[in-house]
């Protein structure tokens, strides 16, 4: 993609003290949530951020919002570093990058009517839209993300779930960013819903050219609508790609193991479709195993890897950047497939 | 190990030889406030032994009530069985007093849910609540119930069961929670499981070792399982049959196999259609257009015909039965066989 990245981040690292006592606090170690991510965005473009739970993908959200101060490494908007910013510059900067939250049954207060919880962003920065425009603007809204503007005065259980989720897009549309960050944008949803809401944030994406960080457990959803993919296990990107090199020619084992238990919604060779079932659960973040944070599950696993952590970069085979010893290419996703 | 099952019962049993478990046209209301909320409206499905029946459904289409009211845990009030039979080897549950029904529950059919936290006390070890299903069933001693609630652990593949049969659930990891609600609900070696979700809440790794261990679990014991849940993806991974739900109806019910290659609703077909798959890259989704039905007002007819491609007048007016496709095989679709050629 040419270009200026309109997002780019460098050796990010947070670190969340653990600490010991009341009174007299003392640390005695880390969470290690995300330590060393870099990648970057473009306009209009979809990167799609995929992990289990713990992998600190909904830090690097969080950072990325800058809703949280690195431990240390940059967030450059434009050119411009998030983390190093403060008071109004912070402030003004906030307008550009919004986010879309996974729950639209906690995420909405109850209290508050749809026009003012979609209007809301413009009492924080009253310069983007003059007072007696707002409600115009709001119905407007509303009518983008495929909401009747007839129901600005309605409150938000009087919607259901998908509905409520368009009701939190509208609100993340609403000062116009350039980037907003998805975090499990469809996973509270039904699986009717999914579909439309997905369409949605692919049609608004094409609309505003927007740039996307979709943050998801699903990789089918991840795989429908990034552009490109990272792979993190414990705090750290094991892989970076394209959505091509990363669901049909992955290196890295974590993710070869990550896709291969998806399952297919077809049952046709099912019996033939190899799965890789990693054994055990991931290890504590405060508590990183050396060298590669995934030997521990790995069934490639040698002395190497506890000695030396791997790099991610392009390996042998593959023009993708991968943080494995031993990468090597392997079609896990079409495997049990005749022909 | 040997499966603790109740030998003599069985075999007094085996004499009869319909399905293992049979549900006929189940009625579940919901007598709330706001109205009467009909959410199991006449559902029949059977379960044979050995055999994995899935069904299939989204919040609110009456598939988590079904399986509440084979159990019988369905809070009452406000929840009513108004109609219908629940066979467990031909003899009705719903027949049964209390006491009987609750020598059945956990002994003979047993379920497990979603969310494995809430659903084990956290002031209590899991090797106590563990063994506490061998006190209160069959009445062994602390010591003995103990010894099995390890071996159960060891069956289910926790390590360390020794050492870990004193820690509390919060303890342990979340796939380790799963293990251990199925470890309980296999301790008295049950005939027929009811899962409800059982990997939802887990990650993609953690929901393969689930679905394998239950797989494995099912073969050694020649257990029927009715797998309730929402993704295609676990459905056609493991099921045999299949049972799709919506507004509390059964509308389609056929083989694994037949519903993914050629489905007979237009629910079902909307469905497979709609969801991104992670071996394809398609365009624009299907959408499956309109929202789920609100149980206080289910629409009249078909209770899908406001959201239906194929929708004509009849399905305004008249609700389709569930209508013979094939052998084994339904669908409640006035205009079934065009959904079925694909028109």
């Amino acid at each position: 993609m040419a270009g200026e990245p309109i997002l780019q981040v460098q050796d990010l690292v947070k670190h969340f003290p653990l600490t010991l006592g009341v009174l007299y606090k003392r640390q005695i170690g880390s969470i290690q949530a995300v330590d060393g991510v870099s990648f970057d965005l473009h306009q209009g473009e979809t990167l799609g951020v995929v992990g289990e739970s713990g992998c600190g993908k909904s830090t690097l959200a969080k950072l990325i919002m800058a809703l949280e101060r690195p431990t240390s490494g940059n967030v450059l908007f434009k050119g411009e570093d998030i983390a190093k910013l403060r008071g109004k510059a912070l402030k003004a900067m906030r307008r550009n990058i919004q986010i879309i939250l996974q729950d639209p049954y906690t995420s909405l207060n109850p209290r508050m009517t749809v026009g003012d919880i979609v209007g809301e962003p413009y009492e924080i920065h009253p310069e983007v839209a003059p007072r007696g425009d707002r409600r115009r603007r709001v119905q407007e809204l509303l009518e983008v993300v495929g909401l009747s503007p007839d129901h600005i005065n309605r409150y938000p259980h009087q919607f259901s779930g998908g509905q409520r989720q368009r009701i939190g897009i509208a609100r993340g549309l609403a000062l116009r960013p350039d980037i907003i960050v998805c975090d499990e944008p469809v996973s509270a949803l039904d699986v009717s819903i999914q579909a439309q809401v997905i369409n949605l944030l692919e049609s608004l994406q094409n609309e505003f050219n927007l740039s996307y960080v979709v943050i998801a457990h699903d990789l089918s959803v991840v795989r429908h609508i990034a552009d490109r993919v990272a792979v993190m296990y414990l705090g750290k990107i094991v892989e970076l790609g394209t959505d091509r090199e990363i669901y049909d020619s992955p290196t890295h084992p974590y993710t070869q193991a990550l896709l291969s238990a998806v399952p297919v919604p077809n049952p046709e060779g099912r019996e033939a479709r190899e799965r890789i079932i990693l054994e055990g659960d991931v290890p504590s973040p405060a508590d990183p195993p050396s060298g590669c944070r995934f030997r521990t599950r790995c069934w490639k696993a040698e002395a190497i890897c506890a000695e030396e952590e791997p790099p991610l970069k392009p390996r042998q085979g593959s023009d993708h950047p991968s943080a494995c010893h031993f990468a090597e290419v392997k079609d896990v996703v079409h495997s049990g497939e005749s022909g | 190990m040997t499966v603790p099952r109740a030998d003599a019962e069985r075999r007094a049993e085996s004499g009869f030889s319909g399905p293992l478990l049979q549900v006929d046209d189940l009625h579940v209301e919901f007598r709330t406030r706001d109205g009467v909320a009909h959410a199991v409206n006449g559902v029949s499905y059977s379960v044979d032994a050995g055999e994995t029946l899935a069904v299939l459904g989204e919040s609110g289409s009456g598939k988590s009530v079904s399986a509440q009211a084979i159990m019988g845990i369905i809070d009452s009030p406000p929840g009513f069985v108004t109609r219908g039979a629940i066979r467990f080897r031909g003899s009705d549950l719903l027949t049964l007093s209390d006491e009987q029904r609750r020598r059945i529950r956990g002994r003979r059919i047993a379920m497990i849910f979603q969310d494995a936290l809430s659903a084990l006390n956290p002031v209590y070890t899991v090797g106590f609540q563990l063994a506490e299903m061998f006190r209160v069933h069959e009445g062994l001693s602390r010591g003995a119930a103990k010894r099995r609630a390890i071996e159960l652990m060891d069956r289910v593949r926790i390590p360390a069961a020794r050492q870990r049969v004193h820690d509390y659930p919060h303890q342990f990891s979340g796939g380790m929670r799963q293990r251990i609600m199925i470890a309980m609900a296999i301790a008295l070696g049950p005939d027929v499981l009811i899962a409800d979700e059982p990997t939802t809440a887990l990650d993609v790794t953690v929901q393969a070792q689930i679905m394998e261990l239950l797989a494995e679990l099912q073969r050694e014991s020649e257990m029927g399982l009715i797998l309730i849940t929402h993704d295609l993806g676990v459905v056609a991974d493991v099921a045999d049959r299949i049972a799709v739900m919506y507004a509390g109806r059964i509308v389609e019910e056929a083989s694994v196999h037949d519903l993914y290659a050629r489905p007979a609703h237009p629910y079902s077909k909307g469905l497979l259609e709609s969801i991104p798959r992670v071996d394809l890259k398609g365009s624009e989704l299907a959408a499956i257009k309109g929202q789920p039905p609100n149980l206080l007002r289910v629409p009249s007819g078909c209770a899908f015909h406001p959201r239906c491609p194929y929708r004509r007048e009849v399905c305004v007016t008249k609700e389709p039965p569930l209508f013979d496709v094939a052998p084994g095989r339904g669908s409640a679709c006035h205009f079934w066989e065009e959904v079925l050629d694909g028109r």
